[in-house]
């Protein structure tokens, strides 16, 4: 790797993107930099969406809503920002799971985990499943595909009602139960995630590890409770459909 | 008391191997693990057949050369204590123990129970030393270090080289070693001069050598005979992350 290049010329950026890319520990440092640009994401997403619950009419998500169309380009460059951050991880991910199992060809006959959270030990899982769920949740609320009926909810003045699409979505049973059980699967992700993300870029060391720790797991818990509020309030009747 | 061992056979590198089911009668709890293998192994001998091959040196817990996955344990049951440590005392009369070797594909399968931990020493190689151009020794308190530096840099490195962490870990990755040979250095003004050379020279050999990458599992701390703590990880990401910034070597 020693590519120094022209005498007393610094080996310039190429290297460290190189190693970046290459290395386990550059690898993991994509993982957790786009992770937490997800969990950015996330935060904002719910504090948006926890909206439904101002007002009775519905009109501060939907004014919400409204905003964040009227931002126009910048919507895009959030949504690229997003998007450009899912890949990261996923592709990141990908290549780290190839390289651990070629790293134990042969498992144990006895296998144990000893210290290891059952959320730490399931990472790959809760991850895939928590992709599948968005490619779902972006079919359903974004582009209109599962639900259309739900999906074609109109203001008077012809703007999409997005009160009435959450809504008239979630009083389908069982589509409130796949929203309820995806969110818990990212609280269990993130539960390992948050603090994962500190430790891989070596942002803490004792005694602030604990903190990174306790701390991942109660804003992973908050999100969770967050976001599940919403599917259940419909189902229990808090939210209702309103007649335009 | 009368055990039952299921030991990991393997007659080569290129042998397929097995787990061998073999009777070790009248063990006495004074034993530690090693001398009950010794004890089979004479049995085994005296029968005629092969005994079980398996890595010991000192066997006082400082040399890092015994090994063993006792029941899915690196080092078997009891929390910071190498296998040559370990006591019959900890079982049962009747018990069934299974030993196997330590898993990983930079760790390969000589024989049995032994495996190459090779890759370690050439992770050392690459970059796990302090250079010295030799002159007159210099005073030994001419160099202040603060306590705790000291303490954080001698923790880090009580590290044996055994391998453990790398058998515990899911994912096969050597970060506990490879962490607790990068810190003994970064906290002492003598690790300085080749901080960034050392920890990207380091990490480019454990890629090499095929280890898995960490998902901070935490498993390898839990199973280190001496008990070094995560940070050291940290640490290494730390250094390795300041390193790339930095760009310089
Ligand atoms: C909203 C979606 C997601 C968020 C907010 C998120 C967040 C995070 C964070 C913060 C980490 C810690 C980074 C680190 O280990 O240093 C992480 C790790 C990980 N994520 Fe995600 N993630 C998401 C979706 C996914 C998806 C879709 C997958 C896989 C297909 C995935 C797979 C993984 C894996 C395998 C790890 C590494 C496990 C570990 O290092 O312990 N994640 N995630
Ligand atoms: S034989 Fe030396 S540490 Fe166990």
């Amino acid at each position: 790797m020693e590519d120094a290049g022209v005498r007393g010329q610094h080996p310039g950026m190429a290297r460290t993107v190189g190693r970046v890319l290459q290395s386990s520990l550059g690898l993991k440092f994509v993982m957790a930099l786009s992770g937490a640009g997800l969990v950015g994401f996330v935060v904002g997403h719910l504090v948006g969406n926890l909206l439904v619950f101002k007002g009775s009419n519905g009109d501060a998500i939907n004014a919400y809503a409204q905003g964040l169309k009227d931002l126009g380009a910048g919507l895009w460059v959030m949504r690229g920002g997003v998007l450009a951050c899912a890949v990261a991880h996923v592709a990141a991910a990908g290549l780290l799971t190839r390289r651990s199992r070629a790293a134990r060809p042969q498992g144990y006959a006895i296998d144990k985990a000893i210290a290891a959270t059952y959320a730490a030990r399931t990472m790959r899982v809760s991850g895939v499943l928590v992709l599948l769920y968005v490619i779902y949740h972006l079919v359903h609320f974004t582009f209109g595909g599962a639900d259309p009926a739900a999906f074609h909810q109109m203001l008077p003045d012809g703007r999409h009602d997005v009160y009435n699409m959450v809504v008239v979505g979630f009083q389908h049973p069982l589509v409130a139960g796949v929203y309820l059980v995806a969110q818990v699967l990212l609280g269990v992700h993130l539960s390992h995630g948050i603090q994962s993300a500190f430790q891989s870029l070596g942002l803490v060391t004792e005694p602030y590890r604990r903190l990174t720790q306790w701390g991942g797991r109660a804003l992973a818990a908050v999100l969770v409770v967050g976001f599940v509020a919403i599917p259940l309030a419909v189902q229990l009747g808090v939210l209702l459909p309103i007649q335009r | 008391m009368n055990l039952t061992l299921k030991v990991w056979r393997q007659k080569n590198a290129h042998a397929t191997g097995a787990l061998q089911s073999i009777a070790a009668p009248d063990v006495s709890p004074d034993m530690s693990f090693l001398e009950m293998l010794d004890v089979v192994n004479e049995r085994l001998i005296g029968q005629g057949e092969e005994p079980i091959a398996f890595d010991h040196d000192c066997r006082e817990g400082i040399c890092g050369a015994c090994s063993l996955v006792i029941d899915g344990v690196p080092h078997g049951p009891e929390r910071g204590t190498t296998t040559c440590q370990l006591h019959m005392r900890h079982y049962q009369d009747g018990a069934v123990v299974t030993v196997e070797p330590f898993r990983a594909a930079a760790f390969p399968v000589l024989r049995d129970l032994v495996v190459d931990r090779g890759a370690f020493d050439r992770i050392q190689a690459a970059g796990g030393f302090v250079s010295v151009r030799t002159g007159g020794a210099p005073d030994a308190n001419a160099l202040p270090i603060a306590k705790s530096a000291a303490d954080l840099a001698m923790d880090a490195a009580s590290c044996i080289g055994c391998g453990a962490c790398v058998a515990a870990c899911k994912n096969a990755a050597a970060m506990l070693f490879v962490g607790a040979k990068v810190s003994q250095f970064a906290h002492l003004p003598q690790g300085q001069p080749e901080r960034d050379r050392r920890v990207l020279q380091m990490v480019a050999q454990m890629d090499r050598e095929g280890f898995g990458a960490c998902t901070n599992l935490y498993e390898c701390e839990a199973v280190c005979p001496k008990e070094i703590a995560v940070r050291v990880i940290a640490e290494l990401n730390r250094d390795y992350r300041g390193a790339l910034l930095r760009n310089e070597d």
